[in-house]
């Protein structure tokens, strides 16, 4: 019999067209980070991670919104992406644990998250780097006369570096086949954004560049997919780049280390008002799709599945020696310290 | 056939795009202008404003775009005027396109070019005279040569763009208008890794890199001593197995480097021979570098910065007679120690 757990990263991404995968998805992907908030305060896990809890729609909006020969390029908050985008619940554990079992054999860890498979270029630890370079993406397409799009996702924090800027400028002038997607979750690493940041909508920063741009509210999946669906229409039409502002909230402090103490009392209470989880459960059950013992009996299968993961995960071999000589070049033998 | 080796470049680069419609060039006035120094001459007119493009002065944008263009399908090679402008760009090189391999296990790759001109000569001042090898030196998952002429630039530069790892090519600027009998078509084509002896010897192994590979040969005319001197053309992964096997013969070896004292890449090859071959060694290594100072502006001064072939002479005079290590002309001076 084959399981949720058997499903390869294109199926689990078909999969996503049923809204109520969507509600699984969802539920697998905050259950997942608290799981691994857990496991970083209890010490099991070595490192940072930073989590995406609250921002899940935004993920799931983008998976239904790309094809899979497009090409994505986001943040170390990757693991909601990730898991949206089709990568297996075992794939990224394994990786943020640094087992054998992780994506690429557990060498990267949690800031490093990819698949080919599904578009998942390798998630990049520099805030703002995968602007230029899904620009570089969308060049390829140009280039080749291919129909492929690229998509950057990014944050708040990164419209005020400078591969923004460079990155949405070459776009705009080349008119190149890109769509940048920025979760403004309200903060920069420790900071407020509207005290690191001018302007109160980010998207106005598109006007620039010449480039149309969208303000969506980011705790509903149809909305951020609508939204990134017409951008790439535009963009796979000819008509270049578009930016789109998802707001959104992040439930988490930054990393693993921060407790998000700055916080003005609240804020967390007023966004869990607007829970992406429980608005999308409360459209299914309106549309019929559900009810509230299917919600809750599912919200409990995705528990169990994540759970097993965790104990399959922990229980697996840690990665090898050898596993970190590899992919450094082409030919593993031509390394610049040789014998 | 003799060409300058800006005309060798441009010709090494229309040879790939040739064979290879997915080799592109981006860079600052590369494409209408031909290039500042004339290193892109005719690419424009014959391969058209989709793959030569003209960019914004945006270095990190385009180097970033050249690595997401590599890891989805394309060869770009991109042209950097002077290398200093790579420090706003350095994140795409040394932490995005030399780790893509690594952080995606393979599947995503960077078969990438960035070109830019380096090193004193030509008056252009502190900011833009350096050479940085340094910066990219210390970075697994980069490979990076220097050619010392048109020959070199030609074959290197090809081999460049078809490595499947991102490649840097530091051009001395000072050699761009140099001509050179230089063998163009496939036989041309220089291996990376591979160092060339450029004349043989028996007292000491002159190592040298760009355009410290000329003044190394002139130390060397006339000289009462010989030297192999080796033009080691790529700088990572560096050929081992030439030098070792030079300083097995000849007991001495010597280093020519156009960068400050601290830190030169030649440190790496003194401590390697000097671990490795420490029983054939007669006498210690020596390294001819510049001053641990910027470039200085006036012509006069900027030549007394760089090596120069009387220096080295005199300097392996004294090595062969004293057995001991010159003092480097600053230091004997009084500028420095």
């Amino acid at each position: 019999m084959t399981t949720a757990l058997d499903h390869t990263p294109l199926q689990r991404r078909a999969a996503l067209a049923d809204p109520v995968q969507q509600l699984d998805r969802m539920l697998e992907i905050r259950h997942f980070e608290d799981r691994i908030k857990e496991l970083f305060g209890q010490g099991l896990i070595h490192g940072t991670t930073h989590t995406c809890q609250g921002q899940e729609a935004v993920s799931i909006g983008l998976a239904l919104a790309a094809r899979t020969t497009d090409h994505v390029c986001c943040t170390y908050r990757g693991h909601g992406h990730a898991l949206a985008l089709g990568m297996t619940p075992h794939s990224v554990l394994g990786e943020i644990t640094g087992r054998v079992t992780g994506t690429i054999g557990g060498v990267g860890g949690s800031m490093h998250l990819s698949d080919r498979s599904v578009g998942l270029m390798p998630t990049s630890a520099i805030v703002g780097a995968g602007i230029p370079i899904a620009a570089g993406a969308a060049l390829t397409a140009q280039v080749l006369g291919q129909d492929h799009c690229a998509v950057a996702l990014f944050g708040d924090g990164a419209t005020n570096i400078g591969a923004f800027h460079e990155g949405l400028n070459l776009a705009a002038i080349w008119r190149l086949p890109v769509v940048f997607v920025c979760e403004n979750n309200v903060y920069g690493e420790y900071s407020r954004f509207d005290t690191t940041t001018p302007v109160e909508d980010l998207a106005v920063r598109a006007t620039s560049y010449g480039m149309p741009s969208e303000v969506v509210d980011g705790q509903v999946i149809g909305d951020v997919s609508a939204a990134i669906e017409r951008a790439l229409a535009r963009a796979r039409g000819g008509d270049g780049p578009t930016l789109i502002e998802c707001k959104t909230y992040r439930y988490s402090g930054h990393s693993r280390a921060d407790a998000a103490t700055y916080r003005p009392a609240g804020e967390l209470d007023t966004w869990l008002a607007r829970d992406p989880i429980v608005l999308h459960r409360r459209s299914l059950i309106e549309r019929g799709l559900l009810d509230d013992e299917a919600a809750d009996r599912l919200a409990a299968d995705v528990q169990a599945r994540i759970e097993s993961c965790i104990e399959e995960t922990m229980a697996s071999e840690p990665a090898t020696v050898a596993s970190m000589f590899r992919h450094v070049y082409a030919t593993t033998t031509t390394t610049t310290t040789g014998s | 056939m003799k060409l300058r080796m800006r005309q060798a470049i441009a010709r090494a680069i229309a040879d790939e795009m040739r064979s290879d419609p997915t080799v592109i060039v981006m860079g600052e006035d590369i494409a209408a202008a031909e290039g500042p120094f004339k290193t892109s001459e005719g690419l424009l007119d014959e391969f058209g404003p989709l793959r030569v493009r003209d960019t914004p002065i945006s270095e990190m944008g385009f180097c970033g775009a050249a690595v997401g263009a590599a890891a989805t399908g394309l060869k770009p090679v991109v042209e950097i005027m002077f290398v200093e402008f790579l420090g706003v760009a350095l994140d795409m090189v040394v932490t995005e396109a030399a780790k893509l391999r690594y952080l995606s296990g393979g599947s995503y790759t960077a078969p990438m070019v960035v070109r830019a001109s380096v090193g004193a000569g030509l008056g252009f001042g502190s900011q833009h005279s350096q050479t940085l090898e340094t910066w990219m030196y210390a970075c697994p998952g980069l490979k990076l040569v220097v050619p010392s002429g048109a020959g070199s630039a030609y074959g290197l530069v090809r081999s460049a763009i078809r490595d499947p790892d991102p490649v840097i090519v530091l051009e001395p600027r000072v050699l761009y208008g140099e001509r050179e009998e230089t063998i163009v078509g496939d036989e041309g084509i220089i291996p990376l890794g591979v160092a060339n002896l450029v004349q043989s010897g028996s007292d000491v192994t002159i190592v040298a890199l760009g355009q410290t590979v000329g003044t190394a040969v002139a130390a060397a005319k006339g000289a009462g001593w010989t030297a192999d001197v080796i033009d080691l053309r790529t700088l990572v992964p560096w050929d081992r197995e030439r030098v070792c096997e030079s300083v097995e013969r000849t007991g001495r070896l010597v280093l020519v480097e156009e960068s400050p004292y601290s830190g030169g890449w030649g440190t790496e090859i003194a401590a390697h021979i000097a671990g490795d071959c420490f029983h054939a060694l007669r006498s210690p290594v020596v390294r001819f570098t510049c001053p641990d100072i910027p470039v200085p502006y006036p012509a006069h001064l900027e030549q007394r910065y760089l090596p120069s072939a009387d220096d080295i002479r005199a300097g392996i005079d004294e090595l062969i007679a004293s057995g001991r290590r010159p003092r480097p002309w600053w230091e004997k001076e009084g500028y420095a120690s």
